[in-house]
């Protein structure tokens, strides 16, 4: 089912074209120009980066037995055929692996108390004193940029190796995350409920309490389960510094080539991850909701 | 002062039963989850060892560490030159490792979004791999990429790849389900192909949001590339490492310090090309 498109006549073409060519010109301009910046930017990165197409090519191989290796027993049979022999350490797994829920657990309710207490400082229509706000956004802005394991390296000098350092690095981190969110949210409630308390004579904590607090509340628990989601993350992986958790033993088993220990771990943690985000993404959706009614 | 008139609060009570009692059993669901969170809090600080004496005794060496932190000092100019040329390649790092995986991404992105993959089991097998992908950590990937390109700023970059090319691809799908459609059906009525639908259709409605998404990225991974030096993927990320265990602390100080401008530079700058991209509107995006 063919339809004639209707050709306009050449004479009547020619200016639209023309027209239509004069408004790309500028922008094609700036698209180009934008690209040449970027190339530049790309060649000078390749060379301080060391990046190597050829070693790439010469070692991409690796890469794909690396991962095939990972699904190997020491027998050289597939890892699913002998779950028992891959699994060895299976008690020893869920043990540290619980121990990570822990300090991601433990981590995130500290780091969400003291942004709780922070952010009705921090936030510019709830702050009593605005040199007070300042400092406060600043203090936060110094715990998230500063990454999770500086603070845990520093951590385990003065707490020593195990869990306690980890938690601590994973608190201050999400401090500083959530007391940026959370004072933004406060930054956003509606006023008058606020102005209303006040105008009771109430103090401003109490303003803040039945003024501010009922209307953000949900949407806290909501920001930390999700900040609960990355220290899960973070909280497998920072052991990497010695701070607990099973990091410490993915470490050994990566750097001592131990491979299908590796593949076991990683099964373990991915699974997890997976299994915390569809959970807590359940209960955000429904907290979500609540808001809504 | 005058004497306030009371509020009659039983008749206000008896007014709006709804505002004073709340429903007895939603109180009762909160209450009984604070009191399970906060068990379990004094569990794991007591499980994790926060009661032992070494809290304390911890306490007072980490103030010993602050102060040995203070003031910033680089100890020579020796030094300050090695840790800016570190910190060059850990932008390089960045920058590189973001773009490879946003052009990698942007195919998979098409595979994975709904209104683009029309085969629902290849849409399903490229989700969860791109899940898959995201909940590895980025310290592991550089571990597996180390084992294969070797010690240096390349596994970093790689490492930075292949974790982004899982977040870019989810975030890209995500952009494109969002896209309107009828551009693409005023072109598949004119006669154009499924590829070119989505080359004049959906690409020009979604870049200006994947472009700032990837900037936005770009940002975060600066801070990504300094801590995945700690495992000896390149950056400023093993001086520093190697500053804070062998405890010259005012020159980890010094690190951290450039390390924050350097971030804050960044943010300036992209948030800027952000906003020339997509105008105001797309702040938050």
């Amino acid at each position: 089912m063919s339809s004639p498109v209707v050709q306009l006549p050449e004479a009547q073409l020619r200016p639209l074209l023309a027209a239509y060519e004069a408004s790309v010109r500028v922008r094609r301009r700036n698209t180009l120009l934008g690209f040449g910046v970027l190339l530049v930017a790309i060649g000078l990165s390749s060379v301080s980066a060391e990046i190597s197409p050829s070693l790439f090519a010469a070692k991409i191989g690796n890469f794909t037995s690396y991962i095939g290796r990972l699904f190997h027993l020491e027998s050289g049979a597939l890892v699913f055929t002998d779950p028992v022999e891959w699994y060895w350490g299976l008690a020893r797994w869920v043990r540290l692996l619980g121990e990570t829920l822990l300090m991601a657990y433990v981590g995130t309710v500290l780091g969400a108390v003291g942004a709780f207490f922070l952010c009705f400082l921090a936030a510019a229509n709830a702050a009593p004193s605005r040199w007070l706000r300042i400092a406060v956004r600043r203090f936060c802005e110094l715990c998230r940029t500063v990454p999770e394991l500086v603070f845990a390296l520093m951590f385990v000098i003065s707490f020593g190796l195990g869990p306690v350092a980890g938690v601590l690095a994973l608190a201050i981190h999400c401090l500083g995350a959530l007391g940026k969110l959370f004072a933004e949210v406060i930054e956003n409630i509606d006023m008058k409920p606020v102005e209303g308390v006040t105008a009771t004579g109430a103090p401003w904590h109490v303003a803040m309490r039945f003024g501010a607090l009922p209307q953000v509340m949900s949407v806290f628990v909501s920001y930390t389960l999700l900040r609960f989601e990355i220290n899960v993350r973070g909280a497998a992986v920072i052991g990497f510094v010695g701070a607990g958790g099973i990091g410490m033993d993915l470490l050994e088993a990566i750097r001592k080539f131990y491979y299908s220990d590796v593949s076991a771990i990683l099964v373990m943690i991915v699974i997890t991850v997976s299994l915390i985000d569809t959970l807590t993404g359940m209960v955000r959706h429904r907290l979500i909701g609540l808001e809504k009614r | 002062m005058p004497v306030r008139p009371q509020a009659d609060v039983a008749a206000l009570r008896d007014r709006h039963p709804h505002h004073f009692g709340g429903s007895g059993r939603d109180r009762y669901a909160s209450a009984v989850i604070a009191g399970g969170a906060v068990l379990l809090l004094l569990f794991g600080l007591i499980q994790l060892g926060f009661f032992d004496s070494r809290l304390l005794d911890g306490l007072g060496r980490l103030g010993e560490v602050v102060v040995l932190m203070l003031p910033p000092d680089a100890g020579g100019w020796a030094h300050v030159r090695l840790y800016a040329s570190a910190l060059l390649e850990t932008v390089a790092i960045s920058l590189l490792g973001t773009l490879a995986a946003a052009v990698l991404a942007l195919p998979l992105g098409l595979l994975a979004a709904k209104n683009v993959t029309t085969a629902r089991v290849l849409h399903f097998l490229t989700r969860r791999s791109l899940d898959t992908i995201r909940s590895v950590d980025i310290l592991i990937w550089a571990l597996i990429w180390i084992n294969v390109v070797g010690l240096g700023p390349f596994a970093g970059a790689l490492a930075i790849m292949t974790s982004d090319m899982g977040s870019f691809g989810k975030l890209f799908s995500e952009a494109i389900e969002a896209a309107d459609h009828r551009p693409v059906e005023g072109i598949v009525s004119t006669g154009g192909g499924r590829l070119l639908g989505i080359r004049f259709g959906i690409l020009p409605e979604v870049f200006p949001v994947l472009a700032s998404q990837v900037l936005y990225y770009f940002e975060s991974n600066t801070r990504s590339a300094t801590i995945i030096g700690i495992v000896g993927a390149g950056g400023i990320g093993l001086h520093l490492a190697e500053a804070i265990r062998t405890l010259e602390l005012q020159q980890a100080s010094f690190i951290i310090l450039m390390i924050l401008i350097t971030v804050a530079a960044i943010d300036f700058v992209s948030n800027r090309l952000r906003f020339a991209l997509i105008g105001r509107r797309g702040a938050t995006a």
